[in-house]
């Protein structure tokens, strides 16, 4: 395992050392130093301290576990691997993220799982343990997003969540009840069957935090999937 | 029929006494205008389908075919023309914003029209190309300012990576879903061959086509389409797209239809979902976040890759410029009002945005006045359409040219406009196999290798004709240019004078 001090390196010089260092490795007094680990595959890294923005951009395989928060930009245009937060995130996690899996303990920030997309047998995950801000879920084009809520007597997500959702899957831990989504969605309080699907998701997440899955699942469950993946096909007339 | 009822645009006219039937027409009609009538031995036309893209009239063996602007016209009325008019009666049938395809057809001036080029009397005697060597080569990139020495004297090598290429002109973004794999290919082949670059568009990069990463530009683009860590290292560049000429302000929206098979695998999206480009990047709302996905790009490349900026040319482009220059970019690209698409809203296209003429020369001028012009080469596009105003562009500031209409018509497009409809009967912009298989790559790029080493040549005789002999010399030389026709605003913004003076 290679140990590194990154309260010495600005990101250029700290992501020159974690490309060169074994595939364990672990940075201390991480003080918002940008991009960390951005675009590897084949390492397992863990951040002490609080990675600066696009942390972990681009993965392609790695694995990150920050015993922190984590700023902006988490996973943007991850392809695969797995970033997982012992604290809150800042805005735009996962943004178009095609693979792979987040999953944050506590909040996160605006437009988390904006334009996230799947192919075939690559459906990228975030699971966020608190509550999400505004925009969640925005121009969805694939994947799955799970809030849950935990510790969060106020509402569970922010104002206009799944604008522009055109594909995917969303899962509120809440019966939705004061949430405003917008039209061409579909709504539905979740089956048991709908949460057989999302069971691995939410036992990874009591596995990593030591939350309590029993008592994660005694709540009401929304689920919220487009209802056309087409949704500008009557917007234009040819000219 | 009914009040919904358009007059077709064009007329289909076939000179009976020249038609043998053989019914070419037909089969190579993907609008199917012509239809046989087996009855009467005689081919019939429905020329309500017909776009104008002369595709029968090429194809057909005896001349028997021609298509002309109907005749049959609204009341004439300078206000209210017959496409006003028309586009209403579309609207009032259908409630449906109106989409176009290709460059704003519309009477704006062309400045590229209105400068005119130098050449050498007497004095500084006027150089030979056939018989003088002359530099075409352009390297695009940041530009040291400073020579670094280790302690020894040797000197240090502090170039950032550059583009090179064999003339200033490359060929610009056409994702893989709004071209056709065909397409692409000949485009990928010229583009080697001739040793400049072609750009992949925000469609990804199909596998077949990873062979030719030396001349390949990847772009980055808000709906990241087949982007990832491979991709982005396939590349000799990576373009972060932030706008387009054809739609400055507005996403993209490929249309479910035309993600199928190979499209949809090189997106990265399930095959009949369609594909939209947010307006903007959703983590970019200030130039120092415009820097942070430069260089999140650069870390992901390991600084192997030069990151060229997108926009459109709009008002206050210089300033944009400017902060783009600060971003930490090395290539800015500036594409004109006049650019193409494969799909725009009619009245984005033909109403937003400002001439790349002007706005290329704000913007190298702006950035000589800040003393950063180095630090970031101006590749400019929108409506490139010949060597001199590719040469116009180089004095009047630009690095390179990017080119794609012209790039397409050398493929075969006729610009019918329809390019929307997916069913370009040319195998240019649609993902109909029957169709695609019309264009052939090794006959595509070798029209495309033609047109561009004329065009070199065409450049090299214009620079000889100033007695200049290479890009360099040329570059930002408004010297060299004079104006016709335009006030002295105009004249102000280009930054040269008059013919005459």
């Amino acid at each position: 395992m290679t140990t590194i001090n990154a309260k010495d390196y600005d990101y250029i010089d700290l992501n020159n050392k974690i490309r060169k260092s074994e595939k364990v490795c672990e940075l201390n007094n991480c003080l918002g130093q940008r991009f960390i680990s951005a675009g590897l595959k084949n390492k397992i890294i863990t951040i002490n301290g609080t990675p600066g923005n696009a942390l972990g951009a681009y993965l392609n395989g790695a694995e990150i576990t920050v015993n922190g928060n984590a700023q902006d930009a988490v996973g943007d245009t991850m392809n695969d691997g797995k970033i997982v937060i012992y604290g809150n995130i800042g805005d735009a996690a996962g943004y178009a993220m095609r693979g792979g899996s987040i999953y944050v303990k506590g909040n996160a920030g605006y437009r988390a799982g904006i334009h996230m997309k799947e192919y075939k047998e690559k459906i990228p995950a975030i699971v966020i343990g608190g509550k999400a801000g505004s925009f969640l879920g925005e121009y969805q084009a694939g994947g799955i997003i799970i809030v849950l809520g935990l510790e969060n007597s106020d509402e569970i997500v922010g104002n206009f969540p799944c604008t522009g959702m055109h594909g995917g899957k969303m899962l509120l831990r809440s019966d939705c009840k004061n949430v405003r989504f917008p039209e061409n969605l579909s709504v539905k309080a979740a089956t048991d069957k709908d949460m057989e699907e999302f069971d691995k998701y939410i036992s990874e997440f009591c596995r990593l935090f030591g939350a309590d899955k029993e008592k994660i699942m005694n709540s009401a469950f929304t689920i919220i999937t487009p209802d056309t993946k087409n949704p500008y096909k009557q917007m234009y007339v040819m000219n | 029929m009914g009040v919904e009822f358009i007059y077709p645009e064009f007329e289909v006219i076939r000179n009976t006494n020249r038609c043998i039937t053989c019914r070419v027409c037909e089969r190579q009609c993907a609008n199917e205008v012509h239809i046989y009538d087996d009855e009467n031995k005689v081919m019939l036309a429905d020329e309500s389908k017909c776009v104008n893209c002369q595709r029968c009239v090429s194809l057909c063996p005896t001349r028997a075919l021609k298509i002309v602007k109907s005749d049959c016209r609204l009341r004439e009325n300078a206000n209210w023309t017959d496409g006003t008019i028309k586009e209403i009666y579309k609207q009032a049938n259908s409630g449906g914003v109106l989409l176009s395809s290709m460059g704003n057809p519309n009477s704006f001036p062309v400045y590229w029209d209105k400068i005119l080029i130098n050449a050498s009397q007497v004095t500084n005697p006027s150089i030979d190309p056939l018989r003088e060597p002359m530099e075409t080569k352009v390297f695009l990139g940041k530009k040291p300012s400073f020579i670094e020495r280790d302690k020894k004297g040797n000197l240090k090598n502090n170039l950032t990576p550059q583009i090179e290429l064999s003339m200033p002109v490359m060929f610009s973004a056409m994702s893989y879903g709004s071209i056709s794999y065909n397409a692409h290919k000949s485009l990928a082949m010229a583009a080697e061959n001739l040793g400049i670059c072609y750009n992949t568009g925000e469609g990804g990069l199909h596998e077949d086509f990873y062979v030719y990463g030396k001349n390949t530009i990847v772009q980055v683009a808000s709906g990241r389409f087949g982007v990832h860590e491979k991709y982005l290292n396939a590349g000799c560049a990576i373009e972060i797209k932030m706008g387009q000429g054809a739609k400055p302000g507005i996403g993209g929206h490929l249309p479910g239809t035309k993600i199928v098979g190979d499209v949809s695998r090189t997106r990265m999206i399930p095959e009949g979902t369609d594909a939209i480009s947010p307006a903007p990047h959703h983590d970019i709302y200030s130039i120092e976040d415009l820097r942070q996905l430069v260089y999140s790009l650069k870390e992901a490349t390991n600084y192997k890759k030069p990151i060229i900026v997108k926009v459109a040319a709009v008002h206050n482009i210089a300033a944009i410029a400017s902060g783009i220059a600060r971003s930490g970019a090395d290539i800015i690209a500036i594409d004109g009002f006049r650019g193409g698409t494969g799909a725009a809203p009619t009245r984005i296209r033909d109403n937003v945005g400002i001439p790349i003429e002007l706005a290329l020369a704000a913007c190298d001028k702006r950035l000589r006045d800040e003393g950063i012009r180095n630090n970031v080469s101006l590749v400019i596009g929108g409506s490139i359409r010949s060597s001199s105003d590719v040469v116009k562009a180089v004095a009047l500031g630009a690095d390179a040219c990017y080119v794609a209409t012209a790039a397409l018509l050398a493929l075969g497009c006729h610009l019918c406009r329809t390019c929307q409809t997916g069913k370009c009967n040319w195998g240019i912009a649609t993902q109909n196999p029957e169709l695609v298989k019309r264009l052939n790559p090794e006959i595509g790029s070798k029209r495309l290798i033609n047109l561009m080493t004329a065009w070199k040549h065409e450049i090299k005789e214009l620079m000889g004709g100033m007695g200049i002999n290479s890009i360099e010399t040329l570059r930002g030389n408004r010297l060299m240019l004079r104006g016709i026709g335009i006030n002295e605003k105009e004249l102000e913004i280009l930054g040269i004078s008059h013919a005459g003076e």
